[in-house]
This record gives structure tokens, sequence and C-alpha cells, in this order.
């Protein structure tokens, strides 16, 4: 078992023409995923690794049956005009690792996906991965090293770094133990999911016995776990660390923020938070994996 | 976020129908003195910087004649305030102020909102933070449906805003709504929101920052530097953005850390991976290394752009040491990272006989990265360690071994140690 992608979910990729849609197009069927088909504009009816290239979602649906959901390797320019074609063709899990996305084009799309009753992970999201089940994205890289790096196991991790979304399963897998999924939420100033939205999934797969959180400095993200975790929506061992104790204020802080998310921002606030409601808050990231083994032994 | 100064904000809110004081923006006293005389009633004289607090720290003046207004733009332009240098300044018609409003919007990232919030306060001209909740009308805007003119007069009648000035105010909040919203802004405020002796209701002062990935719909606005920082950009964050602008694969990061900086001990940091990155700069710190810059690629770069960050932070001039901080077990291939820096070394290394650098690299195709790091520095006259995955997390060690080699270095010169 995994949360959010399953053996049988079926995959398209969108922008399956360009350097990274094509690399990880590749990357995620060597995997094992189920991925139908890609979309290029003025690409249909070639073929990248051996999967179908449509012109538009609409064709690859009406050649390929349903989709479950889709990955979308295109410019942040040009992401929103991709998401409301994935979310008009019916497509309910859409994973955006693009990065440099219009503010607003993000709100839009997040609010359309809402409407649609759609999970959106990112934008800014390198993936999604499930040890021996399937990946979306380019978590993994190539199918050697996912399989190096990712092995199978009763911790489910969610990042906000993209490198340290590898990094962290990696160190858990040196300390003997295992993932069940690994999330990176994304970069961007608004997420489509964050912790909390992920918190209550891990909390009904069995697989997962205890979760892993890399946290950063900024936004409401960590305060939201820790208010998930007090309310009792997660109540399996959470492990979870905040990096940027140092850096300097207003390098990302905007002052009228600070209205909305008055409490909120600083590593500081967010370990007080999380440490109110009971959480596990290691210094240092190599503790998260050693903390994780004492807490499953 | 690439932010607009006050006289920019003001142009484009006039042009969504928000009333602002005449004026305009003048490089030389003499520009000054010329507005003041077209304006012709008195007037102030607003540096245009970015900070706060203008006003407390000398950097707003008035003038009752041309010739004063004159005389004061001498004195402001060109002098530092808030450690920020004056080139322009706002020539604007002086206000007889009756009352001070506050209008903003923001983005809210939190679960339940994913959405600009519109906020209203009958307190303005403050700090917004300093404002009791009760004082202020907010709501959360459905992008969809938009933001209607009633929703704007609805915020000013929940906090019982007069009717003889309901409808001004609301034009203005939703002017600003329209501006926050067309020019892609990441915030947007006016404070205060000013009502006159005579019965007007004109935008005092404003702050506006645009989102730095919707600049490129922008270019009337000649924004130069796309990126959040506090201060106007340093040539370094120049060179930086350059980089990135040309080059959309993957993303380079660079920040001028310490713009004046003295003495020892400085590093130029380029980190991978945002979250990885930072914890090396912790572990620097906690061994009194300073990072001359903050950098980051990630998310799969070329090597070309790696090369072009790397060349940049070791180009700087103070610098006693480079550290590559990959922090992380990296899903890209790694290689492109190691023909990048490899390229920026054998250009900058024979410049500086025995500069330290401690490379960690670890994560995809990383054995064949360190053969290329390891082939392509061993003819190089500096100090180099390489280290893979085995010491991901050991950012102490490597901490350590960046102050050792920066001891030995500054032997090599002569400096005796601090």
């Amino acid at each position: 078992m995994a949360i959010l992608i399953e053996r049988n979910t079926t995959v398209l990729v969108q922008g399956i023409t360009g350097r990274e849609g094509s690399a990880r197009a590749a990357f995620m069927k060597g995997y094992g995923t189920k991925v139908v088909a890609g979309v290029t504009p003025g690409r249909g009816g070639e073929e990248v690794s051996g999967i179908p290239v449509y012109n538009t979602v609409e064709e690859a649906i009406r050649a390929q049956g349903p989709i479950d959901a889709s990955v979308t390797f295109v410019p942040g320019p040009a992401l929103k005009e991709a998401v409301y074609e994935a979310l008009d063709g019916g497509i309910k899990f859409i994973v955006m690792p693009v990065e440099r996305v219009p503010l607003y084009d993000i709100l839009e799309m997040l609010a359309y996906g809402k409407q649609k009753g759609a999970k959106l992970l990112g934008p800014g999201s390198i993936g999604i991965i499930s040890p021996g089940v399937a990946a979306a994205g380019w978590l993994g890289g190539t199918p050697e090293f996912a399989k190096r790096v990712f092995v199978p196991g009763p911790v489910g991790v969610i990042s906000r770094s993209g490198g340290q979304s590898g990094t962290v399963p990696w160190a858990i897998k040196e300390a003997g133990l295992g993932v069940s999924t690994v999330l990176h939420i994304g970069t961007e100033p608004v997420l489509g999911m964050s912790f909390a939205d992920i918190l209550p999934l891990f909390e009904k797969d069995p697989d997962t016995k205890a979760v892993a959180i890399f946290g950063e400095i900024g936004g409401p993200y960590e305060e939201e776990a820790a208010e998930c975790v007090r309310k009792g929506e997660f109540t399996k061992p959470l492990v979870v660390y905040v990096a940027g104790a140092w850096a300097p204020e207003g390098m990302r802080f905007s002052h009228a923020s600070s209205i909305i998310e008055r409490g909120k921002g600083s590593a500081k606030d967010k370990i007080k938070s999380l440490k109110e409601a009971g959480v596990h808050v290691v210094d240092r990231p190599d503790e998260i994996a050693p903390t994780l083994k004492k807490l499953l032994s | 976020m690439a932010r607009l100064y006050e006289y920019q904000g003001k142009q484009i809110l006039k042009a969504a129908k928000v009333a602002v004081p005449q004026g305009e923006v003048a490089s030389t006293p003499e520009e000054a003195r010329d507005i003041a005389e077209k304006i012709a009633k008195p007037v102030a004289i607003k540096s245009q910087i970015w900070a706060g607090g203008r006003g407390k720290a000398g950097g707003i003046k008035f003038a009752n004649t041309p010739r004063e207004a004159e005389q004061m733009a001498k004195e402001l332009l060109g002098s530092t305030i808030k450690n920020l240098t004056v080139e322009k300044v706002l020539v604007e018609e002086r206000l007889d102020i009756e009352k001070e409003f506050y209008a903003g919007v923001i983005i809210d990232a939190s679960r339940e909102v994913r959405a600009p919030v519109v906020m209203f306060s009958t307190e303005g001209g403050v700090d917004i933070e300093s404002v009791p909740s009760e004082k202020i009308a907010q709501m959360a805007v459905d992008v969809l449906r938009g933001f209607r003119y009633y929703d704007a007069l609805n915020l000013a009648v929940r906090l019982r805003v007069p009717n003889q000035i309901l409808q001004p105010i609301a034009q203005a909040i939703l002017g600003l709504y329209q501006t926050f919203k067309n020019y892609n802004c990441r915030t947007a405020e006016i404070n205060p929101l000013v009502l006159t002796k005579d019965g007007k209701i004109v935008a005092g002062d404003c702050r506006m920052a645009i989102d730095d990935s919707s600049v490129f719909r922008h270019p009337e606005l000649g924004i130069e530097v796309a990126r959040e920082s506090p201060t106007p950009p340093t040539e370094l964050d120049r060179i930086a953005w350059k980089i990135e602008e040309s080059d959309l694969r993957g993303t380079c990061y660079i920040a001028q850390m310490a713009p004046d900086r003295k003495g020892l001990g400085y590093v130029g940091y380029h980190g991978i991976g945002g979250g990885g990155a930072i914890l090396g700069v912790d572990a620097l710190n906690r061994q009194g290394l300073k990072i001359a810059n903050y950098a980051d690629t990630s998310g799969n770069p070329t090597a070309a752009k790696v090369y072009r960050a790397a060349k940049v932070i070791l180009s700087q001039p103070d610098i006693e040491g480079y550290m590559l901080g990959g922090f992380i077990v990296a899903n890209q291939e790694q290689w492109h990272h190691a023909h990048g820096v490899v390229k920026a070394l054998r250009e900058e290394i024979p410049k500086r006989p025995g500069f330290p650098c401690v490379i960690l690299l670890c994560g995809n195709k990383e054995k064949e990265s360190m053969e290329i790091l390891k082939e392509g520095t061993k003819d190089l006259p500096g100090r180099f360690e390489f280290y893979g995955s085995e010491k991901v997390y050991e950012t102490d060690f490597l901490a350590k071994r960046m102050k050792a080699l920066i001891l030995e270095y500054r032997k090599d010169r002569g400096i005796k140690e601090e």
C-alpha cells in the first residue's frame, strides 16, 4: 500500500517531448509506473520510450480511456494552461514539477482544482514515489538510483526541500528502515498540498507506521502540521526537522503577510508549536532516522 | 520580491482610478524645483527608498516654495537614509490630513485560504501589525469569482465608515485589488489612505512588490532583478539574475550576504538544493566562518548554468575558500554539476595558488561525477578535498575541514591566525 499513487494508477506526462519530460517519462516507466500517454501539441503520433504522444489531453483520453494522474513537465508560464487542460480531462491527481510559476496563475489553478475535486501536488514539487509501486515526477531520477535510495518500509516522508526528499529516505535506509511513500510538497509561494493535507492520508495507510517531515522556515505549513496532530487527525509517531534557524529576517518574509500569520514563520515559532503538539522535533537532520528507529522499535 | 518604489506604485494606482496626490519624480534639485512650480502649492519631497519609517529617519521634507523644494531635494539626493542611497525624490502636493485609513492585499498560503486576502482598517499610518484585529476588516477572494465593488463597500461598512466617504474608499480598495491582480503583485498596500481636510480620499503612500515569477509579464516596469531582497540589487545580484533570466532549465540563486565585508573568514558558498544548502551555512557559522554569498543551483540545471554560478562565486575577491555544499543525495544526475564546477575551478584556481576547496557532491551518478572532479582538478594548484554520500549529513566535519584548509592557506600567505 501507499498513498496517492498505486500500482494501477494510470499516468499522463504533459510536455513529454522536452528535456525533463522525456528523461523522466522513461524513468517512471522503467520504475514500473503505468505511464499510458504523453502530450505535446504538434507532436501527436510520435512515441517517447514506447509511450504514445498525443496533441491534447482530450485526444489522449479518447485513445486510452480515463487517466488517473498527470505529471506536468512544462515551463512555469505554461503551467496554468496544462493544469486546466488536465482538470477538464477529469484527471484527479496532478504532480507539478515546475518552478517559477506566476503567482496569480497558481491561485487560479488551485481554485479550479478545488472546484473539480482534484489534488494538486506543487507547483515546484519534484514528485512522489512509493518504493516498488510507482513514481510520478522526477523524485528518484533514474530506475537504478531510485531502487538504491528508496527501499520499502514503514516510514512516510514529506519534505519542503526537493533534495532532502531523496536524502532523508537514504538516511532512513542507512538506519535499516524503509519508506512507504515520499512526497515533496513544492517550492512555490502557494501550494496545492501541504503537510496537513497529506498527514491524514498517511494516518489511513496501514503500511505507514510513522512519518518524517523535513520542514523549512516561512509559510504556515509546520504550524498546520502541529494543528493536525493536536486535532487528532494524525496520531502516529511524527519526527520533524525545521531548517533555516540562521536565516536573516526580511529575505523571504513580506511585511504585510505577518498579519495573517501572526506568530508563524520563524524556525523558533515552528519548533515551539510542534513541540507543544507533542511532535518529536530534532535539532539536526541526521537525527531524523535514528529517532524514527527508536520510536518504531 | 521585486519591489516597486512609491512613485512607481502611485503611477499604476492612478491608472486604476485610485486618487493620488499631484506629483512627479525628480533625480536632480532642478527637476524638483520645476515640479514644485507646476504644482504651485506647498509640497512634500519624499526620498524614494525601500524602507519604512522614512519620515522619522529624515527622508521626507516639506517646502512652501519651488526654491525651498530645490534646496530640500539637494539635501536628500545622494544622502544615505537607513543605509540606502537616495537616487530619486518624489515631489508632490502636501496633504492636509483629516484621518488615515489602511488598505492592503496579501497572499495567504494557509491551507483553508490559498488565496488573496483584501484588508481594510480605520487605523492607518501605522504598522498594520500593531492594529487590533477588531479594527481590521478582511476578505479572502475567490479568484474565479473575483473581487467586486460591493465587496469593497462591505469591508468599509463593517468598520462603520461614514456614508459621505464610503464610495471613494471602496473605489480605492477596488483599485488596489485590480492593481494587485493586473500587475501580479505579491503584496500591495496603501498606507495611509488619507481623508484630506477638504473631504477627498487619496493614497498617501504605497508599498508594492511584484511576484518574481510574473516580472517577465511587465517589461514596462523596468525591474532589473526579479529577486526577493530587502535592498536594491548589488552588482553580484545583477550578474546572478542575468544567469537565471537567460536559461529556464534548473534554478540558480545567488544572493550576496555581506556586501560590506571586512576581515578574514569569508567563504564563497555554493549550495545545492534549498533545504540542504542551508545546513552547510549553519555548520560554517559554528566554525566561526562566514558566507560571502548564499547560492543554490538545483532543479537539474545545465552544466553551463552551474559553471556560471561557480564562476561568479569564485570571482569574489576577498574569499578564503570555496565550499560546494551538496548536502543532498540528489535525484538529478550530478555530472552536470561536476562539469560546471570543474570548468570554473580551472579558470579561477590558477589565479590563487593554494586556495582551499571543500567539495561535497552526492546522489545520482556520484561515482562518475567524482571522477570528473578529481580528473579535472588534479593539475591545479589549489587545496582540494572531495566527499560523497558517506558524508552527506556530516556538516560539522566538512566545515571543520574548510576551516583547517583556510588556516593552512593563511600560513602560505603569511597571515597570522585571528
